[in-house]
Parts: C-alpha cells; structure tokens; sequence
C-alpha cells in the first residue's frame, strides 16, 4: 500500500461519511424554515411542534456534517499538498469564500434558532431559520463550483508552475456548476422527502400522533414528489453535458467502448475489471446512447478504446455505480407519485406506508452512488486533462496515512452509528406532548 | 503589497480564532477540575453552548485563507505537520460530538463519556496549536521542494513544548474568566480562584517562552529592526497583568478582554516576527516559504480581498448580535437552563 491509495481511501472514507449528514442539512433546513412560516402565519401551533420536533434531528445531523466537513478542508493540505499547491489559486480561494460568506451565517445561526425559542420573537426565529437554510444551500453553491472546476476547469492559465486564475466569472458560472448543484441539491432534496416520509409512515402504522405525522408526510411528499421529477429531467442534461465535457466518464457510464454512430444502449452489460472491454452485453438498443448525449439518434459518440488505456476511468465502478443510481431514482420517481395517489387516505394503506419506512435508507445510498459516479468516473485525474491524482498525493509517510486512515474508520464509525441512533431515537419518542392553551 | 496585506489579515484571523475559541477550548480543559456536581457541569457546558460552533468556523476561515492567499504555505503547512494536525481534528471532532451528545440522554456513564471526550477535545487541541505555532516561529525542516525532514518528534522539542504548555495555560485561563462571567455564584467563586492560581503558571511560562525565543527563534530580528513593534509583547504582557488585577477587582468582563488582548498580541507577537517568513526552513533559510515564494495571483488576492472586506464586517456584526442576544437576557434569566434543547 502505498500513501496514495491510502489517502484515496481516506479521502473516500470522509466524504462518504460527511455526505451521510450533508444532504439532511440542506432539505431539512428548507422544510423547517416552511414549517415556522406556517406557524407565524396561520397560528396553527401544531407547526412548531413539527418544527421542533424535526428541529432535534436536524440538530445532531447538523453537527456530525460540520465536524466531518473541517476534516474534507483540512485533507486537501495533509494528503494532497501537490494538489494545494497547483490550484489553490482557485480552488483554495472558493473554500474561503464558502467559510466566510456562508459557514459562518450557518453555524452563527444555528445556536441562535436551537437556543434562542424563548430570546426571539415568533417572527424573529423564523428569520433564523431561514438564514440557515439559505447559508447552507449556499455552501453547496460554493463547494460545488469548486468542485466542479475539479471536473472541467475554466478560467485560468498555466503560469508559474500552476494554474492561476484570469477569469473569476468563467468559473462561478459555467454550465458544469450550474448542472451540478441542481443535480446534488435535489438530490438533498428527494432524501430529506424520504427521510421524513420513513419516519412518519412509522408513526402512521403505529396510529399515533396521527395528525400531525400525516401533515409532516405530506411535506416530505411534496418535496420528493417535485425533486425526484426534477432529478431525472435534470440528471439526463448533466450526462448529456459530459459528452462535451468529459467523455471518458461519459463513454463509462454506458461501458461504451468503440467509438460509433447510433451508439446503443445495452439492457444488460458487464464490463471487464482489466478495463478494456465488456465481458457480456446483452439487449442491444442501437441510437439510444446517441440520442442521450447528442439528442440525435445518429450522432457520432466516442468510445473508451479511443483514449489510451491510462486515461480511462475504472469503467465497472462507475458502470454499476451509474445505472444502480438511475434505477434508484426511477424508483423514488415511482414511489412518491404512488405517495401523491394515496395522499388523503395513507392510514388505510399500510402496505405502502411500510415501503416507505422500508425505502428511507435508499436515497442515502444514491447519494453515495452519485458521488461514487462523479469522482471515480473522473480518474485518473484529480483536475480532469489537467492533473493526475498520482501528481497531487502529499510526500507523506505510509504509516501516518494508515494510521489516521484506521482513525477515521474507527472514530467515523462510532459517531456515525451513535447519530443515526439518536436520530432514530427522537424519531421513535414522537413529538412534545401538546403545550397547554393559555387560560387552563 | 497586497501580499502583506493579506499576511496581516492571516495573522488576525488566527488571533481572533484563538480569542473566541480559545475560551471554550480553556473551559474544557479545566473542566474536570471544575465539573465537581452535575449542576456545576451543566453550568459548564451551557456557557459556551450558543457560541462555540461560530467560534470554530473562524479556525475554517483561518485555514481557508491560508489555502487561498497562500496556497503553498497551505500544503507545506499541513502536510509537514501531518500528525499533529490530524490529531486535532480528531480532538475536535470529539468536542463538538460531545457538546451535542453529552444532553441527549439522561445516564450517568453516557454523560461521564462525554465529559471525559471535552476535556481530551479541549486540552489536545490548545496544546497541539501552541506545539504548531511556536514550530512555526521556530522554523521546521523543509527542504528546497518543502517537503518536511523531520519526525513527530522533531516538533516535540522544548521550545514547541513549552509554546504548547503556554496555549493551554492561555487558554484555560481565559476559559476560567468567561466561567466568571457566564455562570452563577457557586462556580462563579470556584472559577476566580482557579483563574488567579492559573495566572501564576502563566505568568511564568509566558516570561520563560519569551526569554527562550530570543535563543530558539530569529523572531526578535524584526523587533530589533522596528524596535516600535516591541508593543505588541508587551502589550501581550500588560494584558496579563490588567487581567489579573481586574480579577482581582472582580470585573469579569474586563478581565477577560484583557485575557483575549493578552493572547491576541501573543499571536501577532510570533507572526509579526516571521515576517516576511509563513514557515521558515531550519535546513537554509533559502527554502523558507515567505509570503512571496508562497502567494496566490494578484487577481486572487483582490478577489479575496473584495469578499473579505464585504463579509468580514457583517460576520463582526452578527455574530455580536448573537453574543449580545445570549448575555444580555440570560443575566435576567439567571441561567439559560431549560432552554430548548
């Protein structure tokens, strides 16, 4: 093993683990933020109670998100020092911006909504909530242009042994960006749906705290129901940008590996793990690739043998990871247009309700999925056509990457089962007891 | 120019990281000294529950703009002290989990858990950021590609050592000062005394480490040459001494800021003597990265700047905001107990 396996392992394992937390934050926040308007516009106390209640999973979401996300900053300098010194002309400059212009109104924020119930006026809290939830999906505007400069940079010029940026505009704004933060955020958006959805049905079946669970999962319907649409809409444009983009990742998505017109799509497909052809295909479907890539059943699309075999993705991850995602998010497709059928009489269809307390986990792992797709599909670059991940590795021993690799492994698991357990926890006790009505 | 700026700015933010979290860092070092009841432990944990987390994120700043201003001072920075870093992240990683955790469940063992996790999260951080600065100050072994020479314990010497026992004494000081000003009459007594017994050691560290940079560091080689900027150590050193007698006179607002004034010149004492140095070689001098071997491109650095300038104050405001929004009414309150979660 050397340092540059590991640190991939150990990068892999922290963003993995930070993108088990990250994708509540961003829906959560929204949801909750709706639930106190309706709370100071209608009065009805039934929604603070939902805000509260869906407030304390938020809560220790929140926090294992932020401590795992300082980790993913702080590993650029300790595993990938090469990598800092090249681009973080750009790069560094947009982690800096996301701390200032965003982390801090989040995190600030935060304490004033958890805390500040009996300090604030009705309204005021409110306002806190939504500072928070635009704060963090404003992070993910930040993170995910740099990222996306990772997958196609723009906007700068070789000089002085890296890139420097010249165009500060080219990369806040390219089309890449754009594509991805829509893609990941739904994707945000769809799991916090299930995730409230799961958790309510769960109440739902046990007939407890009817009212207000039916109304949470109605929420959690609405906002799958919309984003799961918007996803697969969404999702088809960011593939299709990638056969401008990055073709390798797009020739391994489909294991495609002679460059050709009306280029198929297979039903059923297994490429090789030498990386150099596919070791069963089966369903030929001739045009449907080029129809998807080029909106033109006829267009040429290039093929994986056409690059030299040191620039190609590892196709059966990225192959498996990409259709396992897309079948996945059929399914949420399915499951919440289902959910809209049976919006009025969910009590009387437990049969769905436990698909949904069954199906909450799944997001989570298309989530996982989706980045496995976006950065494995980019190797063997850590900048795409710009740098290799091998040139960017840090000249650190092997022994202190094995060693804080077993320390994430071993301290991620823990506080990770120890959050999804208290979250379940809360989840279980169900909401406060009704408050009083002023005058008994 | 504009790199000299943004070596200031750099300095600053680190200051003001060490002032704000440098307290809740302290607090949880002195915590199980002071933890004695659980009430007393839940004074503990409320008084630097609505702040901690927006204190941290200017240790996110700081480290961001180390990436961005300078990019090369980042990776040399933290992949030569890889250990220690990763370290304190684990530490902090810790602290906050046990900030959010320690209330969730109502168990002795549970709560003793995260007890102990607060104290190891509070005190391995405000020693591993003292061993990594006075390093700095110190020089390290990079050579001419930066990459280090050294071990783990290369950065274990005394001069490290002794920067360390001086941020943890720093810090829990300052920890035992807002302590003062947080918590009711009880702690509040327990707290006075054990800040005064911690002003003693500290005193005597800060006087040792200054004396031991004349040998160890070249830092003073600046001073020499501006002998106007010896303000800053000994304002570092008056802010001890006002700390003490403000104690002294129980004012404990005015002892704490002049604890933070104490720390914050402390910073600017190392940094301003590096300059124009981010991490100096101790192999040859030649491969040291300073703020113009290691700098971004101007255009960055006017970025930068555009943002800094335009969120750097509205941060300053809100997060005054909050601060004034958790002391003013908790005082009329008496404590901030039973409040949400």
């Amino acid at each position: 093993m050397d340092p540059l396996i590991l640190s991939r392992l150990q990068f892999a394992v922290a963003t993995y683990f930070h993108f088990l937390f990250v994708p509540l934050t961003l829906g959560l926040s929204v949801l909750i933020a709706i639930m106190e308007t309706l709370y100071v516009r209608k009065g009805d106390p039934e929604y603070r109670r939902m805000a509260r209640f869906w407030g304390r999973v938020f809560l220790t979401n929140f926090v294992v998100g932020v401590v795992t996300g300082i980790t993913l900053e702080f590993q650029f300098g300790t595993n990938w020092s090469g990598y800092s010194r090249y681009v973080g002309d750009i790069f560094g400059s947009l982690l800096a911006i996301e701390a200032t212009a965003a982390f801090f109104l989040e995190s600030t924020f935060i304490a004033v909504w958890a805390l500040g119930w009996n300090r604030l006026s009705a309204k005021a809290h409110c306002v806190s909530i939504w500072l928070v939830a635009a704060a963090s999906n404003l992070s993910a505007v930040w993170i995910l242009i740099a990222n996306s400069w990772m997958q196609h940079p723009v906007g700068y010029v070789l000089r002085n042994n890296r890139a420097e940026l010249t165009d500060f505009w080219a990369v806040v704004s390219q089309q890449y960006a754009i594509l991805t933060f829509f893609h990941t955020v739904a994707g945000a958006y769809v799991l916090t749906g299930f995730v409230i959805m799961g958790a309510s049905a769960y109440h739902l079946l046990k007939k407890q705290h009817t009212s207000f669970f039916s109304r949470s999962f109605r929420m959690g319907l609405i906002m799958a129901l919309i984003f799961s649409i918007f996803e697969l809409v969404e999702g088809h444009l960011h593939g299709a940008d990638l056969a401008e983009k990055q073709p390798t990742k797009l020739a391994a998505l489909e294991a495609l590996w002679e460059t050709q017109a009306s280029a198929p799509v297979y039903l059923l497909a297994l490429p090789s793990p030498s990386n150099d052809g596919n070791l069963l295909q089966w369903g030929r479907i001739p045009g449907v690739m080029s129809l998807l890539a080029h909106h033109d059943p006829g267009a040429t699309v290039k093929g994986l043998l056409d690059f030299p075999k040191e620039d190609r993705p590892p196709v059966l991850i990225t192959f498996l990871s990409f259709r396992l995602m897309v079948t996945l998010g059929c399914l949420f497709v399915l499951l919440s247009l289902a959910g809209w059928f049976k919006r009025n009489k969910l009590q009387s269809s437990p049969g769905y309700l436990r698909l949904m307390l069954w199906a909450t986990p799944l997001p989570y792992v298309a989530c996982a999925l989706g980045w496995t797709v976006a950065e494995v599909g980019r190797q063997p670059w850590i900048v795409y056509g710009l740098m290799r991940t091998s040139e960017a590795v840090s000249p650190v021993s092997t022994s202190q990457v094995a060693f804080t690799l077993v320390g994430f492994l071993v301290l991620y698991s823990l506080i990770g089962i120890l959050a999804f357990w208290l979250m379940a926890r809360y989840i279980k006790a169900g909401p406060e007891p009704e408050p009083i009505t002023p005058g008994n | 120019m504009l790199e000299t700026v943004w070596f200031l700015l750099w300095g600053i933010l680190w200051a003001v990281y060490f002032v704000l979290d440098g307290f809740d860092l302290g607090i949880g070092t002195i915590s199980p000294l002071l933890g004695k009841s659980e009430e007393n432990r839940k004074a503990i944990y409320e008084s630097m529950a609505p702040f901690w987390d927006g204190n941290e994120v200017w240790l996110i700043t700081a480290g961001g703009v180390t990436f961005a201003a300078f990019p090369s001072t980042y990776a040399v920075m933290f992949s030569a002290l890889y250990s220690p870093l990763m370290l304190l992240l684990f530490a902090l990683i810790l602290r906050a989990v046990a900030l959010e955790f320690r209330a969730k469940l109502e168990n002795a063992a549970w709560k003793k858990l995260w007890d102990g996790c607060l104290f190891l999260g509070s005190f391995v951080p405000a020693l591993l950021l003292g061993v990594a600065f006075s390093n700095l100050f110190q020089g390290i072994p990079i050579d001419r590609e930066g990459i280090f020479q050294g071990t783990i314990l290369t950065l274990l010497n005394p001069y490290g050592l002794l920067g360390g026992v001086l941020f943890v004494l720093l810090f829990a000081h300052h920890g035992a000062l807002w302590l003062c000003i947080r918590t009711g009459a009880s702690l509040q007594d327990s707290s006075a005394r054990m800040a005064r017994r911690i002003w003693i050691l500290l005193l005597a560290v800060a006087a040792s480490f200054l004396a031991f940079t004349a040998q160890a560091t070249s830092l003073y080689e600046n001073y020499l040459s501006y002998p106007v900027l010896l303000v800053l150590p000994a304002l570092a050193m008056a802010g001890l001494v006002l700390s003490r007698l403000s104690l002294g006179r129980r004012q404990w607002w005015r002892a704490w800021a002049f604890s933070g004034m104490a720390i914050a010149c402390a910073t600017l004492f190392g940094v301003v003597g590096m300059y124009p140095a981010m991490i100096p070689s101790s192999l040859d001098a030649a491969y040291s990265l300073t703020i113009h071997n290691s700098a971004s491109s101007a255009l960055t650095l006017k970025i930068m700047l555009a943002v800094a300038l335009v969120f750097v104050p509205i941060v300053i405001i809100y997060q005054a905001w909050a601060y004034r929004l958790f002391l003013t009414r908790s005082a009329q309150q008496g404590t901030a107990s039973g409040e949400a979660y």
